[in-house]
């Protein structure tokens, strides 16, 4: 992480209302390229929300988003993915019936004239997919193999993969090891230390402290809608993070009980 | 990332699945047993029945081709994720229009082919429009166009010509340019050539004595043949039908990576009604006349075969020729049981059999490729 580097997203006082339910009151945030900048946050923190105005679906009630330094204002989510902004959503990314090929081109197919028609360009589609799976680690029985055969750490990976091929310079994830086991988590840890280094910007959405030092350069507490402070990392315990997440104090006199295990 | 890994360890737990298992996981195997288990069957036990002569196989490849360009409409559709109950209504209403419009009011026979493709397309629209606006199931939208479409198809010739079918189609086609597009027949002088030469039955006696007794290949065919060709190209070699797959594997995945959705199942709904208007134009082109009743239970007979083509009917998978040989073991069964003499009844519960066996296999076959316990 270097400090001089201009931040590819800034965000200043972002607010955003659903009528009298303030989700977002006043956040600001940057990110910069090459980072892995963790946004931590319990349930509720408003963590969706300010990723989802980043991403486009939402417009803030308040406040500044700046890309590359412009001011920004997308209308819609096709606005910044087209900016270079692409969300990973934990579920809702691949179609478990289609191949991966077709999965990683989807929406983005490569076509192959041929006269005046246009066809799918098969060939091209099956050689990038097995070599950025390749890239990634994953090592596929062929590019037609399904995704429903992959575990989730895998499809979260082809997501991943996919968006970086299609030229993303921030790339949203959102609680992609939630739901994953111990070495699906690993490998999708270690696809985003991978991606970071290619000079992306990832903004990674957890609650799982651990997952968060494990990639993260810097992270930064949502809470009640409001930024409890971004630390860089070395600067923040482990301790110190899972406390401000949790809001504080409660957690003190629950972990005691559970001895120092959550 | 330039050291990156060329070769990573193959898991050992992935069991290396066999050519057999391989071959199996294609969505046209259940149709490929059927049609070879049919053509078994009736080779036979109805060889010597006139079945495989020029006409009896004219007569099957006909009724086959029927099902052919409903079933084409219909599997498209249902891999976007939505079905349409309405082709058989729209099958009776589109003839009717036809015969109201050249008979009845005395238009060119091209005008009313051309205005009633454009009304039954516009009409597919509709049914696509309402299920993505209301996000209804298709089911019942088009479940209500089954009956309207039904209804107006009784209504207009009542109303207009006292009666429930109109005649005299043919007379008013008479060297009209559009008319033989979808009536006439192709390659007559290859036919006639084979009835010459004695590769055929020609008629020995009689008007038409010397004729082959099949003159052609009627244009029926053709359609058939064309629209499982452009189906089967659309869907598997271009942009369009991974959008296809993508729209009715996952709606909102296929959103989420910039897929029109909406505008694939809209066009998929015009695609089905334009089906069903070929069918419509040849039927009435061949019997001069057009029913109220026509297309009776198309709908779900094009369905069937889509199923037996080896289509989910929760959309997202199945295959254009997989829906051909389903309307092809549709037509040659049958028919071969009217060949082989066999109470037609029986048809019914073939279907039935078949249809819940083929969907069995199927979501053994997709449990495979997703790999689902």
């Amino acid at each position: 992480m270097n400090p001089e580097k201009a931040p590819i997203i800034q965000m200043k006082n972002i607010e955003k209302h659903f009528g009298s339910v303030i989700a977002l009151a006043g956040v600001s945030l940057e990110v910069f390229p090459g980072e892995c900048h963790c946004l931590l946050g319990d349930n509720g923190a408003g963590k969706s929300t300010l990723i989802k105005t980043m991403s486009g679906v939402h417009q803030p009630t308040h406040g500044e988003i700046y890309f590359e330094g412009k001011p920004m204002s997308f209308g819609d989510p096709r606005d910044a993915i087209s900016a270079g902004i692409a969300t990973v959503h934990q579920h809702l990314a691949m179609i478990p019936l289609m191949s991966v090929s077709r999965n990683f081109f989807m929406g983005n197919e490569p076509v192959k004239k041929v006269g005046p028609m246009k066809f799918f360009d098969h060939e091209r589609a099956n050689q990038v997919t097995m070599d950025e799976m390749r890239k990634m680690g994953i090592n596929l029985r062929g590019p037609d193999q399904a995704v429903g055969t992959l575990s989730g750490g895998e499809r979260q990976t082809v997501a991943i993969a996919r968006a970086v091929h299609f030229g993303a310079k921030v790339l949203i994830l959102d609680e992609p090891t939630s739901a994953l086991g111990v070495r699906q988590t690993a490998n999708v840890l270690a696809t985003i230390d991978k991606v970071r280094k290619q000079g992306i910007a990832v903004v990674f959405i957890t609650h799982n402290v651990r997952h968060a030092l494990a990639v993260g350069d810097r992270f930064t507490m949502l809470n009640r809608g409001q930024t409890l402070g971004t630390a860089q990392r070395g600067q923040i315990t482990p301790e110190e993070l899972q406390d401000l997440m949790a809001g504080g104090q409660e957690l003190v006199a629950l972990e005691g009980s559970l001895g120092g295990t959550v | 990332m330039s050291n990156a890994p060329t070769e990573t360890a193959v898991d050992e737990r992935i069991k290396t699945r066999s050519r057999f298992r391989e071959a199996m996981i294609r969505p046209e195997l259940g149709g490929i047993v059927g049609t070879v288990a049919v053509f078994t069957f009736f080779l036979l036990f109805a060889f010597d029945s006139g079945m495989f002569n020029s006409q009896g196989v004219m007569n099957w490849t006909t009724v086959s081709a029927q099902f052919m360009i409903i079933a084409v409409g219909a599997c498209l559709l249902m891999i976007a994720g939505e079905f349409d109950l309405s082709v058989g209504s729209m099958i009776g209403f589109a003839g009717m229009l036809i015969a109201i419009f050249s008979v009845t009011l005395s238009w060119p026979v091209w005008l009313a082919i051309l205005t009633t493709f454009a009304l039954c397309i516009a009409i597919g629209a509709l049914n696509g429009y309402i299920v993505i606006r209301t996000g209804l199931p298709s089911f019942i939208v088009t479940l209500a166009f089954l009956f309207i479409l039904r209804g107006f198809a009784i209504f207009l010739p009542q109303v207009i010509e006292r009666k429930t079918i109109i005649g005299g189609i043919k007379d008013v086609a008479e060297g009209d340019w559009l008319a033989p597009i979808f009536g006439g027949k192709i390659f007559t002088g290859l036919f006639q050539w084979m009835g010459d030469t004695g590769i055929i039955a020609v008629f020995e006696r009689g008007s038409r004595k010397g004729q082959p007794v099949v003159d052609g290949i009627p244009m029926l065919v053709v359609w058939a043949i064309i629209l499982v060709i452009f189906g089967h190209i659309l869907l598997t070699k271009t942009k369009f039908g991974n959008w296809i797959f993508a729209a009715g594997g996952d709606a909102e995945a296929a959103r989420n990576s910039g897929v029109p959705v909406n505008k694939v199942k809209v066009l998929m709904f015009m695609f089905t009604a334009f089906c069903a208007t070929v069918f419509a134009v040849c039927q009435v082109m061949e019997f001069g006349s057009a029913g109220a009743d026509r297309g009776v239970l198309k709908e779900f007979e094009a369905i069937i075969a889509v199923v037996i083509g080896g289509a989910l009917l929760t959309g997202g998978y199945g295959s254009v020729l997989g829906a051909a040989l389903g309307a092809l073991i549709f037509g040659v069964v049958q028919q071969g049981l009217f060949f082989a003499g066999v109470e037609s009844s029986l048809f019914r519960v073939f279907l039935g059999v078949i249809l819940l066996g083929a969907v069995i296999l199927n979501t053994y076959i997709r449990r495979i490729i997703t790999g689902e316990r």
